[in-house]
């Protein structure tokens, strides 16, 4: 598995990043991007990732990740009853508000 | 005591001056208050200033001395916040569109720690837009300008509290550092920053850009003035699920102590040579020679993987800020574009993410988008997460043999204002020396050791210490910065003439 996988590696780092694929990363991300952004950051982007695909040169076979700074366990407290926000405090800074709900657009479409 | 005189006087001194009546907190505040009128439309530091709860909470501190009730170190003793701070009384915008003008609706525990130590908070400062950047040019609110010489960057991306604290605007300031954003701002300024240890400092109320990297910490004039700060906002917050449940380490007391003799100090190789201006290096190579004639041990140092520390750092760091920002979607709070009662609710968040979101901060969400996309995630963001062993690894080891390391903060002196604006991989060059301590967690600092001869600007000397060491850095740091004050005859900041004329910021 893993000279296969060295492979892939290998492919994936050559591999330009395309307009169109930029394209779908802005969707998914909820970036409405301009034709002109669209344009300017496809170039630099695939510059970006074409420098850090050098992390694939390490040598990292059977190196455990490192998600944290810290070796971290789950952190557990008394439950206790504190204050929270009310509902003017958590409504104050709202773009719509209503109902002393947050006002939202459609979610769902109409058909 | 006369306004100028107040605004050049160290945190510790002005604190023993307001205890001692000497002078007020609200004297102290007004006198800062003043300097910022004075010189903020050259440096553009501040993003809000706060003169009214500034001049209370002073009030307040000459009250309770009145009183009789014991101060704090630091108490009365004015300060800058980076604004990704959250604070109930000020607008906490991030140097963003999408949070302009935003209230919080409760105060980050560190905002709630200062309040508490009588420290007066004056307003809050410029940044790159939510800490993506090294320079304050990603700020939507235009770049702050360093006091040393107004066309070049202050670093970034606590650029605007390294700049304040810079023109005497305040003796204190507060950042956070991702990838090295206290250090490099502190190290271009010719100030004093310090990355505490992970977990040693809440990230309660620090408006989050990457959760497993960022750490606020304290930047000042002295190393002293640093270590009083760092021990007041440091120490363990059940708010924060990741605050180390440990003693603050004596900080301090390592400040006051100030000497290096019989300390082992090990000189990464990687960290120097190509790429260095050549002024960096020869201040560098100084300050080691420094710490030998102080009686310190030095060696050489290998850590073969922080040549990969850069490339993991843009794959992790935009991982998860591309998870992070997520929040920002324009329902709750923030900005909200192009809800004309017919566009739906993922129309609305993608028409108000692109309007409120600037260049840097959407090349970093897609590239995160990226790099955790099914089928990239073990070529990206896997790998990455392997690098960042190998260079915690590599920390390891190192410390096996020496008590602290040392490197330049920055491969350069500040760059001038427009010259990386738009090559997003000639900024992240800055970060090159101060992104391996993010990524493994340890306690880093940067402490002025002279100016490049060829531009006259400030160099940074880093040193480095292991997980929770962080009194080694002010142990260090104090006895490099009193050796070279001594040497120079003044402080370093006298040297800085970018403000000469108006008011004179450091140049006599």
């Amino acid at each position: 598995m893993g000279s296969d996988r060295g492979c892939a590696v290998d492919s994936l780092a050559s591999m330009p990043i395309t307009r169109d694929e930029v394209a779908h990363l802005a969707r998914l991300a909820r970036l409405a991007l301009s034709e002109q952004e669209l344009d300017h950051f496809a170039g630099q982007l695939d510059v970006i990732i074409a420098s850090v695909a050098r992390v694939q040169e390490v040598a990292a076979e059977g190196i455990p990740p490192t998600t944290h700074a810290l070796p971290i366990s789950n952190v557990y407290r008394d439950d206790v009853l504190t204050d929270c926000l009310g509902t003017r405090a958590a409504l104050d800074q709202a773009p719509a508000a209503e109902q002393d709900r947050f006002r939202v657009p459609r979610i769902l479409d109409e058909d | 005591m006369a306004s100028t005189e107040l605004t050049r006087m160290t945190a510790a001194e002005l604190a023993a001056a307001i205890a001692s009546g000497e002078t007020s907190a609200v004297d102290v505040t007004q006198a800062h208050l003043n300097r910022i009128e004075a010189v903020d439309s050259s440096v553009h530091a501040f993003l809000h200033v706060a003169p009214e709860a500034a001049l209370a909470a002073a009030e307040a501190v000459d009250a309770r001395r009145a009183a009789g009730e014991p101060l704090g170190p630091l108490a009365g003793v004015p300060l800058v916040l980076k604004d990704l701070f959250t604070t109930t009384d000020m607008p906490t915008t991030c140097g963003s569109r999408i949070l302009e003008g935003w209230r919080p609706p409760y105060d980050a525990t560190i905002t709630t720690r200062l309040r508490r130590a009588g420290i007066v908070i004056l307003g809050k400062t410029n940044m790159d837009e939510f800490a993506m950047g090294s320079s304050t040019e990603n700020s939507a609110f235009g770049p702050s300008h360093n006091p040393w010489d107004l066309s070049r960057v202050p670093g970034g991306s606590s650029g605007g509290s390294s700049a304040a604290v810079t023109a005497f605007q305040a003796p204190l300031g507060l950042g956070t550092d991702t990838g090295g954003s206290i250090r490099q701002p502190a190290a271009v300024c010719g100030i004093v920053g310090t990355k505490p240890t992970y977990g040693g400092s809440s990230r309660y109320g620090v408006v989050a850009f990457a959760s497993s990297l960022d750490t606020p910490g304290p930047l000042a004039r002295n190393v002293l003035d640093t270590a009083l700060l760092h021990e007041v906002i440091s120490g363990h917050d059940p708010c924060d699920s990741t605050s180390i449940d440990a003693p603050v380490p004596p900080v301090v007391a390592a400040a006051r102590q100030a000497d290096v003799s019989g300390m082992r100090v090990g000189v990464v190789t990687e960290l120097g040579g190509e790429g260095y201006q050549p002024g960096v290096l020869g201040r560098f190579t100084e300050a080691v020679e420094l710490l030998e004639s102080l009686g310190a041990k030095v060696t050489e140092v290998s850590c073969p993987h922080f040549s990969y520390a850069l490339p993991a750092y843009y794959l992790i760091a935009p991982s998860e800020c591309s998870s992070n920002l997520a929040r920002f979607d324009g329902m709750r709070y923030g900005l909200r574009v192009g809800d004309d009662g017919t566009r739906s609710a993922e129309e609305v968040m993608s028409l108000t993410r692109d309007a409120g979101f600037g260049a840097e901060v959407k090349r970093r969400i897609m590239l995160g988008t990226y790099a955790l996309s099914s089928g990239y995630y073990d070529a990206y963001y896997g790998k990455a997460q392997q690098v960042r062993t190998l260079i915690a690894r590599d920390f390891d080891a190192a410390f096996e043999q020496v008590d602290v390391l040392v490197s330049p903060t920055t491969p350069t002196t500040a760059f001038p204002i427009g010259e990386r604006a738009d090559d997003p991989l000639a900024m992240y060059l800055a970060d090159l020396c101060t992104i391996p301590s993010d990524l493994s967690g340890n306690a880093a600092i940067s402490v002025p050791c002279g100016l490049a001869p060829e531009d006259g600007l400030p160099v940074g000397l880093q040193i480095m210490a292991p997980v929770l060491a962080d009194d080694r850095l002010y142990r260090v740091g104090a006895s490099v910065e009193a050796a070279l004050d001594q040497r120079r005859g003044h402080p370093l900041l006298d040297d800085a003439k970018g403000l000469k004329g108006e008011g004179e910021v450091g140049g006599k």
